[in-house]
């Protein structure tokens, strides 16, 4: 909310700088966006008067044009287009200075002398535009000064636009009466408002209101005023009131409601009442019905919006828009019928946003507008309006349903509580002046007060709602500061799981970079890298490349290694934690827990050369093996290595024989692959990536240790030899070797593959070192003799496996 | 005995010609072994008088030392040559970068999320995480956020239908905290968070850290000396801190926070738009009722929470000036968090 501060001031006036005025107001709550000045800077400029003019003998455009500023006559070259005989205008006299420190000086233009300037609003920085010289009102008095005349300075103090930017608990101070109510209560200052009396009826023209929607709108006021002049101007102070305030003067009728909805924050709307047929009904809309709004947009009503109708349409979208068709209209309207209405914030709010409106009657009504300004307000409204256009009011017409209108909150509050809260004790004395000054109606109960709430302040429901306020007016900066005190039991730290930081930790080591990518993706990329899940869809999508959901985290790290790649680095390695998001179809989509798993994983991408270039390396790219070491060297911190197998299987994403489902116990838990060569060009990729993703619940497993003696006996250990075919991984061999080796093996590996001369071209040879040691005594020759003829007899039965000749 | 001087001066030129240390030995043996011509001296000792005798002998044991410290001194001279050259062969140039070096490193919002998490977990909060895509229950009204709320508005929310959505803060987590968790609670709630907004100054991702404390008898004051401390251990620095009145649903008394721009020390510059002042953070005393929607007796216990935006911290804690390259992911901004 914008507003004027000379205009605050008129209301409650302390003895406060703008700035510390503006200070204040923040630190209450009532955050202060900007000041800005209500005009330009200028100076020595007066209302005057074109007396006569005539063309300028040698420029077209030009008029020389005689003016008095009530005393003296002055000749003025006036570049203008509506210059017009006895037309009262700025007038900048000779030393006067403009905004941008433009200093006004004698000149001589084309050959005749003018002595200063006469201006537009858009010169004296009131407007950012206009047509032509400032047409003042006639009665404008000549000679005084522009900035006395428009109001812009008072008491020495020039006037400062003012925006606050409330909050939504805060509609009471979306007036000046609320604006001034705090300013009061924090100054404890008194507030002046207007004197606002009933204007009497001269006429007996009524309208018939009936509530048909009672829980919607409670409370509706009309009144009938006849034989209006809609030609008439609104006076100047009230233009600068609303230009402050940031609305535009429209016409008397208009400035008026607007006028009443800044000053106390009922927003008004006036009918034509010749458009009217019949009464007014305010109504919950028909479906489909249509309304031709005031920005001429036709809307088609849903069946929960309230309208405000007569017998035969809807006239307007309730405490929203008013309609094109019965509203005034400034070359014909004569006779027109004043709302001011209640809403309950319920029946508005989110209904503006449905229809892609926000005005500021929608703003306030969703935030709650005093439900017993109703009268007053129009009373207001009537006054102003009938000393500008004349014509003759008729008896306000109030429609109540009492049982529908909210009720003032009624809380208790504990003096001990207070303490309790802030951790200091306010005076009681304090505290009930503070409660006084914001309206509330207190009253001393055992051990505290009784405390009903203002019809304004929708904010205050329970205690916590009114310490709040005592705390606010106190001052959040005067309540004492302390440390926390608890008991300090000492929390579990399992060691069977490894710490977020240590997964973290080991790949940045290996050299992987974390990145952090989107959650939503393109659903191309998506559809790329995971083919057989159906992501889920954002009904709202920010954009078309950020509108599905992934279901692995590679689309991320594909386009981070792409972004990169073009931009010269060749090496890229990263990894990304996070949570993937995947449906399960035939689950019930309301529960969200059976039809949407949304599991934390790790992915890891590797592309590029195996090391950074360098004088000790020889350049080389990566494969598949150098991105599963850096994962294996993961498991090594979580001792459950031995408990993860990779098994040969397919990914749609994923180049066949370079892909491994990985498991942990036999369950699958993750990929490891290279990117399908298919895959490259459509997303971008000219080199090999290696791409792996698993379950950061699965890897962060640890194995606690558990001791084993060491033995003090001798290992034995045999070199074999074995030619398998090509095909047979060789995770298979070694778990054959093991089944058969005997409980005492201890050392299992494989130190060379050979395949070429000397062994069949489908063959491989594979050397393996096995490695026995008995916990308590030596083994022998034969024992161990024996277990290398049970492993050979198995593997030559189960995979035709050969010892090497 | 008339030669003892010339094959000591014999031996000694040996000695001093000797390149190796084998040629030292060879004059060892030649001339001071057991059969060398200088110890053979000692055999004649016996054709001389009683009285020529010790003399002689002591004559001859004095050219024996005589040969053997110059063969000494020379071998030592040797090592110390034959060390020279070795050193000058193994000579490297040590300004030459290390082997096999990894360039890895932690994404800004980690490494700022993990100093955080260790600021609170260090003395007794938890940490805590839930689910980004929410029901409206966690994420609204469990929050005292109702469906008609002008706060709502506010939160420009991605939805997946009209009772799934992406959750908008990590105040959900909260909730689901403490609904299956009895009081006192001390947690700490990192995580992603989305808002339908995107310019230069919004993503549509971003990350937030809440944290929340129940327990008996807990204040404002409790929460204010809890802002203000974490606030100086995270820019390391003594900042000027306040509190101003706000409005969130879920918390009453709201505050926001605003401490003294890290970027001017309050003197006012662009970053803090000429305040001296920068809003970093909101809290506020847990609301009554989101301790009823959580099953927390609001009559028995008493609660603040607090959260941010990792973002915006990370930024002033390390200069960034553009939020966009959070989520670039361009290496040569991730490099610069090692």
């Amino acid at each position: 909310m914008q507003f004027s501060e000379l205009w605050l001031r008129e209301w409650a006036n302390p003895a406060l700088e703008t700035q510390e005025l503006v200070d204040q107001i923040t630190m209450a709550g009532l955050e202060v966006d900007a000041i800005e000045a209500a005009a330009g800077e200028f100076s020595g400029i007066v209302v005057g008067q074109i007396l006569s003019f005539e063309k300028h003998p040698e420029a077209d455009k030009l008029n020389v044009c005689k003016v008095t500023d009530g005393s003296e006559e002055f000749q003025i070259v006036c570049g203008a287009p509506n210059v017009r005989e006895g037309m009262k205008i700025p007038f900048a006299k000779i030393k006067a200075v403009l905004p941008g420190d433009f200093k006004i000086k004698k000149a001589k233009l084309r050959g005749v002398e003018s002595f200063g300037m006469l201006c537009a609003e858009e010169e004296l920085g009131l407007a950012d535009k206009s047509d032509g010289l400032w047409d003042l009102p006639s009665d404008a008095p000549l000679g005084v000064c522009m900035r006395e005349y428009l109001g812009l300075s008072r008491d020495g103090r020039d006037d400062k636009i003012i925006d606050v930017d409330l909050t939504p608990n805060r509609g009471d101070c979306l007036s000046l009466a609320g604006l001034s109510r705090e300013v009061g209560v924090l100054n404890k200052v008194d507030v002046t408002a207007p004197v606002i009396e009933a204007v009497a009826a001269t006429i007996d023209d009524a309208i018939d209101v009936q509530l048909q929607a009672p829980d919607a709108c409670p409370r509706y006021v009309g009144r009938v005023i006849k034989g209006i002049n809609i030609k008439a101007a609104s006076p100047l102070w009230m233009q600068e009131k609303l230009r402050r305030s940031g609305i535009r003067s429209i016409d008397p009728v208009v400035d008026v409601t607007n006028y009443v909805l800044l000053e106390l924050g009922q927003p008004m709307h006036a009918f034509d009442l010749a458009k009217l047929d019949g009464g007014i009904i305010v109504r919950k809309a028909q479906q489909d019905e249509t309304l031709v709004l005031l920005d001429d947009q036709e809307v088609k009503l849903k069946a929960d919006t309230l309208v405000i109708a007569d017998n035969s349409k809807a006239l307007a979208m309730a405490g929203v828009m008013g309609g094109a068709d019965s509203g005034v209209n400034a070359s014909e309207t004569q006779d027109i019928l004043l709302e001011s209405a209640y809403f309950n914030p319920i029946a508005i709010a989110g209904k503006a946003r449905n229809y892609g409106l926000h005005t500021d009657s929608s703003h306030r009504f969703e935030r709650g507008v005093d439900f017993e300004l109703q009268r007053t307000a129009i009373e207001r409204a009537t006054s102003l309006l009938l000393e500008i256009v004349g014509g003759e009011a008729g008896p306000v017409v109030e429609k109540t349903s009492e049982a529908d209108l909210p009720s003032c909150a009624e809380i208790t509050l504990v003096e001990a509580n207070i303490e309790k809260m802030l951790g200091l004790t306010i005076e009681a004395s304090e505290v009930e002046e503070i409660l006084v000054r914001l309206g509330m109606n207190v009253s001393n109960v055992e051990g505290g007060w009784k405390v009903i709430a203002p019809s304004y302040r929708f904010d205050m429901a329970i205690e916590a709602d009114l310490i709040e306020e005592l705390a606010r007016i106190y001052g959040y900066n005067r309540l004492p500061v302390r440390t926390p005190m608890a008991a300090t039991p000492l929390l579990p730290v399992p060691e069977n799981e490894l710490a977020m930081k240590d997964v973290r930790r080991q790949l940045v080591g290996r050299g992987y970079q974390e990145a952090i990518t989107y959650s939503f993706v393109e659903p191309g990329v998506q559809k790329l890298l995971d083919p057989e899940v159906a992501p889920l869809a954002l009904a709202n999508p920010i954009s078309a490349d950020l509108s599905v959901m992934r279901t692995n985290l590679w689309a991320g790290l594909v386009q981070t290694a792409v972004h990169n790649i073009k931009r010269q680095q060749p090496r890229v390695r990263l990894f990304e934690t996070g949570l993937s998001f995947v449906p399960q179809p035939g689950k019930d989509p309301s529960n969200l827990d059976e039809s949407l798993v949304q599991d934390p994983k790790l992915a890891m991408l590797l592309t590029g050369s195996r090391t950074e270039q360098s004088w000790s390396e020889g350049e080389q790219g990566v494969d598949f093996f150098d991105l599963k070491g850096d994962f294996e060297s993961l498991l090594a911190r979580t001792g459950s290595q031995a408990r993860y197998s990779f098994v040969p299987a397919e990914h749609p994403a994923l180049q066949p024989g370079q892909t491994a489902s990985i498991e942990l116990d036999g369950i699958a838990v993750g990929w490891i692959g290279a990117l399908h060569p298919n895959l490259a060009k459509p997303l971008g990729l000219k080199q090999a990536v290696y791409l792996l993703e698993i379950s950061l619940k699965a890897v962060r497993q640890v194995e606690v240790p558990a001791f084993k003696p060491l033995s003090k006996f001798p290992e034995m250990r045999r070199d074999l030899a074995l030619v398998v075919t090509d095909a047979t991984p060789v995770a298979d061999v070694m778990s054959l070797i093991r089944e058969k080796a005997g409980d005492y093996l201890t050392k299992l590996n494989l130190f060379d593959i050979y395949q070429g001369k000397g062994i069949d071209p489908d063959r491989k040879s594979l050397a393996l070192g096995l490695t026995w040691q008995h916990p308590s005594r030596t083994l022998n020759e034969e024992e161990v003799n024996e277990a290398v003829e049970n492993v050979l007899a198995h593997l030559a039965d189960r995979i035709d496996a050969q010892l090497r000749g | 005995m008339e030669n003892l001087d010339a094959l000591v001066n014999e031996a000694l030129a040996k000695v001093a010609s000797a390149s190796e240390e084998n040629a030292l030995y060879q004059v060892q043996v030649e001339y001071l072994g057991k059969k060398g011509t200088i110890t053979s001296l000692l055999k004649t000792l016996g054709k001389l008088s009683n009285e020529e005798r010790p003399k002689a002998g002591a004559l001859i044991n004095e050219g024996k030392v005589t040969v053997q410290t110059a063969i000494n001194v020379r071998k030592t001279d040797l090592q110390t040559i034959a060390l020279a050259e070795k050193l000058a062969a193994e000579k490297i140039d040590v300004t030459l970068s290390g082997r096999n070096q990894q360039e890895g490193g932690l994404h800004p919002v980690t490494r700022t999320l993990e100093r955080i998490e260790a600021f609170f977990t260090n003395v007794g909060y938890n940490v805590a995480e839930g689910p980004e895509v929410e029901d409206d229950f966690h994420n609204f009204e469990a929050l005292n956020i109702p469906s008609h709320h002008p706060a709502r508005a506010m939160h420009d929310t991605f939805y997946f239908n009209a009772n799934t959505l992406l959750r908008t803060h990590t105040s959900p987590v909260q909730v689901r905290t403490m609904e299956t968790q009895e009081p006192p609670i001390r947690v700490i709630c990192p995580g992603r968070v989305y808002r339908c907004d995107s310019d230069i100054t919004h993503t549509p991702m971003f990350h937030q850290i809440e944290g929340l404390l129940v327990d008996k008898d807990v204040s404002f004051a409790d929460l204010k000396g809890t802002v203000q401390q974490f606030l100086k251990v995270f820019f390391e620095k003594d900042l000027a801190v306040r509190f101003r009145p706000s409005y969130f649903p879920f918390t009453e008394p709201s505050a926001e926070v605003d401490m003294e721009c890290v970027m001017c020390s309050g003197k006012g510059c662009r970053v803090c738009s000429h305040t001296g002042w920068l809003e970093v953070m909101g809290c506020g005393m847990v609301h009554p009722k989101v301790f009823k929607e959580s099953g927390v007796d609001a009559e028995k216990y008493s609660g603040f929470a607090f959260g941010m935006g990792v973002e915006r911290l990370a930024m002033l804690r390390y200069g960034v000036n553009d939020l966009r390259l959070f989520f670039e992911n361009d290496l040569r901004f991730l490099q610069q968090f090692r």
